[in-house]
């Protein structure tokens, strides 16, 4: 048998679950002593290039409340034909098509290592994709040029069948109407007014169709015309079309008087996107990617007024309760996200400009429907352009590494119930046995509604374990979870993933030594990190921190506390939710970084090393490298900057110094090409103003308030009155033996 | 200015001096009384050179006769009480008279009948008539010439029965000496005429002499110069012989001489006249007026309608007469020569003129007895007319008919017959017959066969009148239509006396030349008429007195008229940064009417008198006549209209305003389409762009345009120049109207125009497959305001829309034509908006200064009352195209939307209107928004809508200082320059009703009450409506009747000799579309009349309520000259005839069933009558001289107005003859419209009844 860490590592490659605890404690006593709830991390589009297609269908369960996909743990009488439910131990015929079944022919489904598998769905025809592009045009000159760029590249990158849409918005709202000869039509919409869904099909006239069609008859089910009109076409047909379209956009021309941010109708273009799509192409896998320059400054949805000596809300006014527009907007982003997922469709946010934009109010856009949530500066930098571009990343097949429309379905095994799910998800309000009355996350339901999927989105699923003490699991019981991901892959295929995992229980009271382990302190970390940050996204900061204080994962929590998902000091709200959203969504690893920032050390003295994110590691003649997922920093230390500047890299004879310059670049690179979203790229040395990123980060070990420190050669001192992780500690000590805690 | 003079005569006359007066007046016309009269005569001459041509014209038309005659009937207060004596009396008459008279009469019912058979049969009969008349004329002239003899007196009697009658005197005085030299007939009624028309001269000496007379040296003076010397003597002389052979004549002498006295002259003078001159006049005008009249009225229409008369002796002399008259009569100036025979000298007129009226006595006469008997019958008539007074007189008149009639009508007969028929033996029995004569009306039918038996027929038939004249009387005898007072008359000697030198503004209240008169304008300090029309020049002192009279007190106020080449248009003056010279209190603008006092340091505002300081800059010294020096250089000191430039202080939010845009909203629904209309206007915007309005000819535009499509939903379209193709904006969120687009939306012509005309090339493409038929209306203004808030600048919708909005929108509409609620109390409720959505938006768009102008295109009921709203609010225009098809219609509507694009207007523009103190404006009339009481708002005002102020009284007015009014027009020009446009007007003050009465306009009066009930018939049921117009005009006549008339019976009808027309005019008016439907005729047309003559100026109602009937057939392909207009009425209509018909709205081409072939052949190519194409909509460019005049004729015709008239083609009897008989006002309609002469004599009863 392997060791704890190289199951947990094999079980993540091959399913992409990882379980806070891989041996379960047997009673629901028992694991509510164990604080850290039984939980799993769960990636449901795990890259699996190694997994063969299986191009028929998944045999289910023939239990109503069950409808469990056969799998590896069920147990299967070859000869009678029959298999057995492992949750719900129904016994089941196999379907006629299983007839050559035996022991050495079995399908995929019941081999070991295909406890994760993919089934294509042939039936239904294939659905286009559709990406409608929501586009902002209360922007400089500059930024609108360079997105109208990005845009009309995106074209290429698009299959050729997919539908494209365009609304732009100002002041008014526009939905252009695409493939028009000679004059090129939109139509417009006041900003300052909603529509619903109805009173817009009957604007776009888009009821007329359906009605014609419904006149016409049967003719129109019999040939599955791709479903398309006038907004929304193909982009092999409109590709100039657009592109052109697209040249011509125009900063919007209403005038903005001095004093005044541009009316920006942000709510309304939203939700016509929405409702567009949700009229005409309903459950059927769609993006809506909504670029702004600016916040909404008008209509439902407006986060702040057009008065420039208004600031947009910080969360000092949230707190005080003066964020005037933000409850209203709030509400109205709800309402769309919950349309939008809904239906299926994705918001994606890619919002660029230097004060904040109204993400705080928006995130739940992008959280409910697993869209993008990007921010940047501005359209004309890098990190805009090349994020935006990773978007349309392919996988090997050539496939875009995005799905879409998908839903997840957990069954587990009646000794276990489901409390919930933290992560780009909604609910589908799906009762079952497996549900737990114990909510945590999106919870009372087994089934969730995951709008946008990528290889990396990963969910955080609580269970609870419901065996009562005094009905022992017999010895060897293995508890069963498992994920049936249904969801639209972007060839247009339905697709449905099935995982199914198992774990062992184990008594508490004898086998403690075996559940502890099995402890995954990483993966533990991180669905408490989840936890927190659900927590605070629905209560008030101190109180998460004071809950989290009590839960002891030492170092790590240390982190976490001072990390923008808990904190906000020093973060908008918009940069909070920011945080919290790629936090919500991000694997294991990805998120690690989030929390704990890597940072690597470059000298003279020995190959790259990582170092304790502490101010100690600050030296002169280091140069670090630190990646906080959101940021790639390379700061050099106050000698080696002196070097630097001196020219000394440039000097034939100094080439190794040039190397250890090149070495940490390189490697930022790296990084660089491989996430998503592109992080910010900074090149720093001692003293320079954008250390400060560094500086934030570090454990404060040194700070002008522990005057020993004064002096050494070591580190830097960090001007902070935040405590340092030995402070941290001592305090959690005390807290720990301490009765009153 | 015979016109003036005339009614001026009729008060001189009856102070003055009747005979001298005449003579002066002709010095007068000419007049310079002074300069001219020393040599009375070579005054005369002059004068009656001048005048002759006018009234050699006027007389020529018999009609100038008929008129006369009828005016003296009706008009004048002496004559016309004869006339309508004769309505009372002709139901008595009609018996008796039968024979000769009845013939007579028959034809003059003939006349009136219409009937076509009727006149034929009449003409011969009038023809003898005629030529008895004529015989008898002469004798009656002779007669006149008695009463002249008789003298001075008679003369003033005669002029006071001018003055009365005006018209007739008006009349005769030129067409005296034309006429009399004509034909016999003619001559008497020449006679009459001249008299009339010395008389009509006298009178404007007499105006100035009336008040003068006493007073004013100078009328003495020339009045003396007449009296003594020539005229008197002339005319006596010669009338005298022939009075004294009328013997009737002489009794009414001596009245005469006591009428002398104007307060005797006016009571007596009626009666004298009637009497006196009756027996003249009576011979000649018989039933004086009447017969009068109706010799005249048939010579008239002999001279009208040639054709029907030439049968008759009196074509032959009249044509000539005709041509002769005119130009000989100027020399002729003595009736005498004109007249070669008696009747001239009697011209002596101004008793003939009275003759005039009398002709219709003539006819009378004529018939049989008169001849003889007919001097005396005539004075008989007038004395039946008066039957007391004239008594004696009539008597012994009443003896010529009498003698047949008399028992019951000869003599009256007569009189009634040239006035009404059997006046005169009504006379007596005048009331009773009343009744009759609304058989009048009847009579026409009786017309047709034999004379008598016609007025019998009146009789037995029910009162074809209107039912508007329940009452009714069956009137039996028909009046004859040519004896009551004809608006062609009026016309052409209107401008005959007017036409020939300019219209100088200088001197206050003086009447300008009428509406139809071409007329040049000098503008001297008051405001042209072409800017500025009262309905009164003279207004009453006290509101006492205008309510007695009732004549309304308003100005027709058309602010931005363009005026003609050879005018300039007001001067700009600029008074720079601290912007116009204003009175302190009441904020009047720097006028003629401010008073330089204390050496020119201070101003005293004419209107309210208070005193401002002049600014430094502004200060000048006075010269010794108080004036300032440099008073002839600025235009604010000289000018009655000019124009200040506004500074920032008089813009909206003080900020100078953007150039105005152009917003062109064009349905693109299925039946927009389909008809045409979109692809037609596309086309022509292509072009049209480059002609909008600029006030530089050398620079282009800077209006900016904008285009906007709908139907259900709106398309905003941009075309930004930088653009390679225009960009369609759809905005579905029609319940929450707003414009898409700032950038691109409003653009320069220039620099867009391909773009532009590659949008107009797509247009028609884009929606030729629609089939969206729903629109709406609301919205599409919305968003043409919205888009001009936007560009915060003003502007003009041009909206072409086909259908009634039922889409779900603001300001849907449902379809609620319900024809049964006509003639209902609810009717009103038709004119009425639906819904009240418009007249708030109206008011947004006022505020923004977004004048709307729609095109309709319906070809169902789209409730024009209700879209009309905002248009009419916002100073705009509708125009309507029921059952548009492209092909037929394109011209029309090209050239009105070339013109409402191209013409000249003013933005955003605020006007009001500032009185002296006493009187102040109380009510406004037109196409406008008013927020408050005082000013009013117009979005766009162009150079054709007018506005209509109605004054009261709120103090007294002093005779010294007039009455002034002040009309500033705030506006934004074209070129977006703020402007403010004065117009001063200052009018007399009285007071005297008489002076009232002669310095009314009919037209503007007429413009006025149009407006009134127009606009009444929203809140009132229709019928009250026009009750209440009948009861006012009724009530006015009655004033005029009871206080100025000389006392006569109170059968006769006199009407002032301003106002004679008032009765046919306000007939007009009744029967229109709008009060008085009939069953073919939509909802929408009426309400698009309805709005469309609310803003109308005096012009164009007047060729509306009154169209112009040409002969085109008479054509002189030679000259310039239009052949002279023949009046209203079927029976003016010669069956070999072809006339033009114009209403202002319409052009018709009636082609007579007998027209001569080489006719067709040169207008229509066409070889015969059946041949020619009923739907030809031009007439074939044809080379020949012939077609080329009448095409440049109707070419010109169109160019008078502001909308373009399709020309149609109406061939007698074919189906298109029912429309076109609609406009032949005079005539009965098929609604019941009362025609003419039942009108008249309903207006009698009602102002008999008012007497008593």
């Amino acid at each position: 048998m392997t060791t704890f860490p190289e199951f947990i590592q094999q079980n993540e490659d091959r399913d992409g679950v990882r379980f806070s605890w891989n041996v379960w404690p047997s009673s629901r006593l028992e694991a509510t002593r164990m604080v850290v709830p039984v939980a799993s991390l769960f990636t449901p589009l795990k890259e699996r290039p190694d997994l063969p297609p299986i191009q028929y269908e998944p045999v289910l369960c023939s239990r109503a409340t069950c409808r469990a996909v056969l799998n590896p743990l069920c147990q299967v009488d070859y000869r009678a034909k029959l298999w057995a439910c492992n949750f719900c131990y129904q016994r089941n015929q196999f379907p006629s098509t299983y007839a050559g079944i035996s022991e050495v022919n079995q399908p995929a489904e019941l081999l070991p290592q295909f406890s994760t598998i993919e089934y294509v769905v042939q039936r239904g025809h294939q659905m286009p994709l559709n990406f409608l592009y929501v586009v902002d045009t209360c922007m400089e000159d500059e930024d609108l040029q360079a997105l109208k760029e990005s845009l009309q590249m995106s074209l290429s990158l698009l299959p050729p069948t997919a539908l494209v849409g365009l609304i732009t918005f100002g002041r008014m709202v526009q939905v252009h109407e695409l493939g028009c000869e000679g004059i090129s039509k939109s139509y417009v919409f006041r900003g300052t007014k909603d529509l619903s869904a109805k009173q817009l099909q009957e604007m776009l006239g888009l009821t007329k169709p359906t009605a014609a069609q419904a006149g016409r008859g049967q003719q129109q089910q019999q040939q599955p015309a791709l479903p398309s009109n006038r907004f929304l076409q193909p982009v092999q047909k409109i590709d100039m079309n657009l592109t052109d379209l697209l040249g011509e956009l125009q900063r919007d021309p209403w005038p903005v008087t001095q004093g005044k941010r541009s009316l920006r109708s942000l709510g309304v273009a939203m939700s016509i996107a929405v409702g567009l799509l949700e009229c005409t192409f309903p459950n059927t896998g769609a993006r809506i990617m909504t670029f702004i320059g600016g916040p909404a400054t008008q209509g439902p949805g407006m986060v702040v007024g057009d008065e420039l000596k208004t600031p947009i809300r910080s969360w000092h006014d949230i707190e005080k309760d003066n964020a005037k527009f933000m409850k209203k907007a709030t509400k109205h982003y709800e309402a769309l996200a919950g349309r939008a997922a809904a239906n299926g469709h994705i918001i994606d946010i890619y919002a660029c400009a230097l004060d904040q934009t109204g993400l705080a109010e928006m995130k739940c856009c992008t959280n409910h429907t697993g869209g993008y949530m990007v921010m940047a500066d501005s359209f004309n930098t890098s990190l805009f352009k090349q994020t935006f571009q990773r978007v349309f990343t392919k996988d090997v097949q050539g496939a875009f590494k995005m799905a879409f429309a998908g839903t997840l379905e957990i069954k587990t095994s009646r000794e276990i119930k489901i409390s919930g799910a933290i992560g780009p998800c909604v609910s589908l309000n799906a009762k079952g046995p497996s549900v737990s009355e114990n909510e945590i996350g999106t919870g009372g339901t087994c089934q969730w509604k995951i709008c946008g999927l990528d290889p990396n989105t990963t969910l955080a699923v609580y269970f609870e374990v419901v065996n009562q003490h005094n009905a022992p699991i017999p010895q060897g019981g293995r508890g069963a979870v498992q994920y049936v991901t249904q969801y639209q892959h972007s060839s247009g295929q339905r697709r449905i993933r099935v995982t199914t995992v198992a774990r062992n229980w184990a008594d508490a009271q004898t086998q403690i030594q075996n559940i502890a382990a099995s402890f995954d302190q990483e993966a533990a970390a991180i669905l408490m990190a989840r936890l927190a940050v659900h927590r605070a996204e629905s209560e008030e900061g101190p109180d998460v921190l004071r809950w989290l204080d009590r839960q002891l994962i030492r170092l790590f929590m240390f982190h976490l506390r001072r990390s923008p998902f808990l904190q906000v000091f020093n973060n908008s709200p918009d940069e909070s939710s920011y945080y919290r959203h790629h936090f919500m969504r991000q694997d294991l690893t990805q998120s690690l970084i989030m929390i704990q920032p890597i940072l690597y050390a470059y000298s003279f003295n020995g190959p790259p090393e990582p170092v304790l994110l502490d101010s100690s590691s600050i030296l002169p003649d280091r140069i670090l490298l630190m990646d906080t997922f959101f940021q790639i920093l390379i700061y050099h230390g106050e000698t080696v900057a002196q070097w630097r500047k001196a020219g000394y890299q440039d000097m034939p004879e100094y080439e190794n110094f040039r190397h250890l310059l090149q070495a940490p670049v390189d490697d930022a690179q790296e990084i660089l090409h491989t996430r998503f979203p592109m992080p910010r790229y900074i090149d720093t040395e001692h003293g320079g103003s954008q250390a400060r990123f560094l500086l934030s980060k570090v454990n404060p070990s040194q700070t002008h308030n522990n005057m020993y420190a004064w002096g050494q050669e070591s580190g830097a001192p960090i001007l902070t009155d935040d405590v340092s992780l030995q402070v941290f500690m001592d305090h959690l000590k005390k807290l720990a033996v301490s009765s009153a805690a | 200015m015979n016109v003036n003079q005339q009614p001026h005569m009729a008060s001189p006359y009856g102070q003055p001096q009747s005979g001298y007066q005449g003579y002066q007046q002709t010095g007068y016309g000419n007049q310079h009384v002074p300069g001219g009269y020393p040599t009375p005569y070579a005054p005369y001459n002059g004068p009656a050179s001048t005048y002759q041509p006018g009234p050699p014209q006027g007389y020529s038309p018999y009609a100038s006769f008929s008129s006369k005659a009828l005016a003296t009937n009706l008009v004048s207060d002496l004559s016309s009480p004869s006339p309508l004596d004769l309505g009372m009396r002709g139901p008595p008459t009609s018996g008796p008279p039968p024979v000769s008279g009845t013939q007579a009469y028959s034809q003059f019912g003939q006349g009136d009948t219409q009937n076509g058979p009727p006149p034929m049969a009449a003409l011969p009969s009038v023809s003898q008539q005629y030529t008895h008349g004529t015989m008898q004329l002469s004798g009656p002239q002779s007669s006149f010439n008695q009463p002249f003899g008789a003298p001075p007196t008679s003369m003033q009697q005669m002029t006071n029965q001018m003055s009365g009658m005006q018209i007739g005197s008006t009349v005769p005085s030129p067409a005296g000496p034309g006429y009399a030299p004509p034909t016999v007939s003619q001559a008497s009624a020449s006679a009459a005429y001249t008299p009339s028309a010395p008389s009509s001269f006298a009178p404007s000496s007499a105006v100035h002499s009336q008040p003068l007379p006493p007073d004013s040296v100078a009328q003495t003076a020339p009045q003396p110069f007449y009296g003594a010397p020539p005229t008197p003597p002339q005319p006596f002389p010669g009338a005298a012989p022939p009075f004294s052979a009328a013997g009737p004549a002489q009794p009414p002498a001596p009245p005469l001489g006591s009428q002398q006295s104007f307060s005797q002259a006016h009571p007596p003078s009626q009666p004298q006249f009637t009497s006196a001159p009756p027996p003249v006049s009576t011979a000649s005008y018989g039933g004086p007026p009447p017969t009068t009249q109706a010799s005249h009225p048939r010579a008239p229409p002999l001279t009208s309608q040639p054709s029907t008369f030439s049968g008759g002796p009196p074509p032959t002399s009249s044509p000539s007469q005709y041509p002769q008259p005119m130009p000989q009569q100027p020399p002729v100036s003595q009736p005498n020569p004109f007249h070669s025979g008696p009747p001239q000298p009697t011209t002596a007129a101004g008793f003939p003129p009275q003759g005039g009226p009398p002709l219709r006595v003539p006819h009378p006469g004529v018939q049989g007895p008169p001849m003889t008997s007919q001097g005396p019958p005539t004075s008989q008539t007038n004395h039946v007319a008066p039957p007391q007074p004239g008594m004696l007189p009539g008597p012994p008149p009443v003896n010529m008919a009498g003698p047949p009639a008399q028992p019951s009508m000869q003599g009256y007969p007569p009189q009634q017959n040239g006035a009404f028929g059997q006046v005169r033996g009504p006379q007596p029995g005048y009331v009773g017959q009343y009744p009759g004569q609304q058989s009048y009306v009847a009579q026409p039918p009786a017309q047709a066969p034999a004379p008598a038996p016609k007025r019998l027929d009146p009789d037995s038939i029910p009162s074809p009148q209107a039912s508007d004249i329940p009452p009714v009387q069956k009137t039996r005898h028909r009046i004859d239509p040519d004896a009551i007072p004809s608006p062609i008359q009026v016309i052409e000697d209107d401008k005959l006396n007017k036409g020939n030198e300019p219209f100088v503004t200088g001197v206050r209240g003086q009447v300008p030349p009428l509406v139809t008169t071409k007329f040049q304008v000098k503008d001297q300090g008051n405001a042209s008429p072409r800017f500025i029309r009262c309905t009164a020049y003279n207004m009453p002192c006290t509101s006492d007195m205008a309510k007695q009279s009732q004549v309304p007190l308003a100005a027709v106020i058309k602010p931005l008229a363009t005026l003609p080449l050879d005018e300039n248009g007001p001067y700009i003056v600029d008074h720079g940064e601290s912007g116009p010279i204003r009175c302190n209190r009441c904020k009047a603008y720097m006028c003629p009417y401010m008073q330089f006092i204390e050496g020119g340091r201070r101003f005293q505002c004419g209107f309210c008198s208070c005193v401002t300081e002049v600014p430094p800059h502004y200060f000048q010294h006075l010269d010794h006549t108080g004036k300032r020096v440099d008073c002839y250089d600025r235009p604010e000191l000289s000018m009655g209209s000019y124009e200040f430039l506004a500074t920032v202080d008089y813009c909206k939010n003080n900020k100078i305003p953007q150039p105005p845009a152009f917003i062109f909203l064009i349905d693109v629904s299925y039946n927009a389409v389909k008809n045409g209309m979109v692809a037609i206007v596309c086309q022509e915007l292509k072009t049209l762009l480059d002609y909008l309005p600029r006030e530089n000819p050398n620079v282009a535009s800077n209006i900016r345009v904008g285009f906007v499509t709908y139907n259900k939903v709106l398309h905003f379209y941009n075309v930004k120049a930088s653009l390679a193709q225009p960009q369609m904006m759809v905005v579905s969120d029609v319940a929450d109207m707003f414009v898409p687009l700032l950038d691109g939306f409003l653009v320069n012509v220039a620099e867009s125009r391909v773009v532009i005309e590659s949008l107009l090339d797509q247009i028609p493409d884009m929606f030729a497959d629609t089939r969206e038929t729903e629109t709406v209306f609301g919205p599409v203004i919305q968003a043409g305001l919205e888009a001009l808030k936007a560009a915060d600048c003003a502007g003009k919708l041009f909206v072409f829309h086909s259908s009634l909005p039922i889409a779900e929108a603001p300001g849907k509409l449902k379809n609620r034509e319900d024809k049964k609620l006509v003639g209902t109390d609810k009717e009103k409720s038709l004119f009425q908006a639906q819904v009240s959505f418009y007249s708030n938006l109206a008011k947004e768009c006022v505020a923004q200064g977004c004048c709307v102008d729609l095109f309709l295109f319906p070809n169902q009921y789209v409730d024009v009352a209700t879209l009309g709203v905002v248009p009419t609010s916002t100073g705009g225009s509708i125009y309507k195209y029921t059952y548009f098809q492209g092909q037929a219609d394109q011209e029309r509507f090209l050239n009105d939307l070339r013109k409402d694009v191209q013409k000249q207007m003013g933005f955003d523009a605020v006007m009001r209107v500032r009185t002296s103190t006493g009187i102040r404006p109380t009510d406004f009339f037109g196409s406008f928004y008013m927020s408050n009481t005082t000013d009013v708002e117009l979005a766009g005002l162009d150079c054709d809508k007018t506005v209509t102020v109605e004054f009261k009284h709120d103090d007294k007015l002093s005779e010294e200082t007039g009455a002034l009014m002040q009309c500033a027009v705030l506006y934004t020009s074209c070129s977006g320059q703020r402007r403010l446009r004065v117009h001063n007007m200052a009018v007399n003050c009285c007071t005297q009703l008489a002076d009232l009465y002669r310095n009314c306009e009919t037209d503007t009066i007429i413009n006025y009450f149009a407006k009134y009930a127009y606009r009444g018939v929203l809140n009132n049921p229709t019928k009250n409506v026009r009750d209440s117009l009948i009861n006012q005009c009724a009530q006015i006549l009655a004033c005029y009747r009871k206080n100025c008339a000389s006392p006569s019976s109170a059968g006769q009808l006199i009407l002032p000799e301003c106002m004679k027309l008032l009765p046919v005019y306000l007939n007009c008016v009744l029967k229109s579309d709008i009060l008085h439907p009939g069953a073919d005729i939509s909802l929408d047309d009426r309400a698009y009349l309805r709005q469309l003559v609310s803003a109308m100026d005096v012009a164009e109602s007047h060729a509306f309520f009154y169209p112009r009937l040409l002969p085109v057939h008479k054509l002189n392909v030679e000259g310039n000259a239009l052949p002279v207009a023949v009046r209203d009425s079927e029976e003016r209509l010669s069956k070999g005839g072809v006339y033009l018909l114009e209403t202002g709205l319409n052009l018709f081409l009636w082609v007579g069933a007998n027209a001569q072939q080489e006719l067709l052949q040169n207008i229509f190519g066409a070889p015969a009558f059946s041949q020619i194409d009923p739907n030809m909509t031009s007439l074939p460019i044809l080379d020949n001289p012939y077609s080329k005049r009448l095409r440049e004729i109707i070419e010109s015709f169109r160019a008078q107005r502001s909308r373009y008239m399709k020309l149609m083609v109406v061939k007698q009897e074919d189906k298109l003859e029912l429309i076109f008989k609609h406009f032949l006002v005079e005539d009965k309609n098929n609604s019941g419209g009362a025609s003419y002469v039942d009108f008249l004599c309903h207006m009698h009863k009602e102002i008999r009844q008012l007497l008593s």
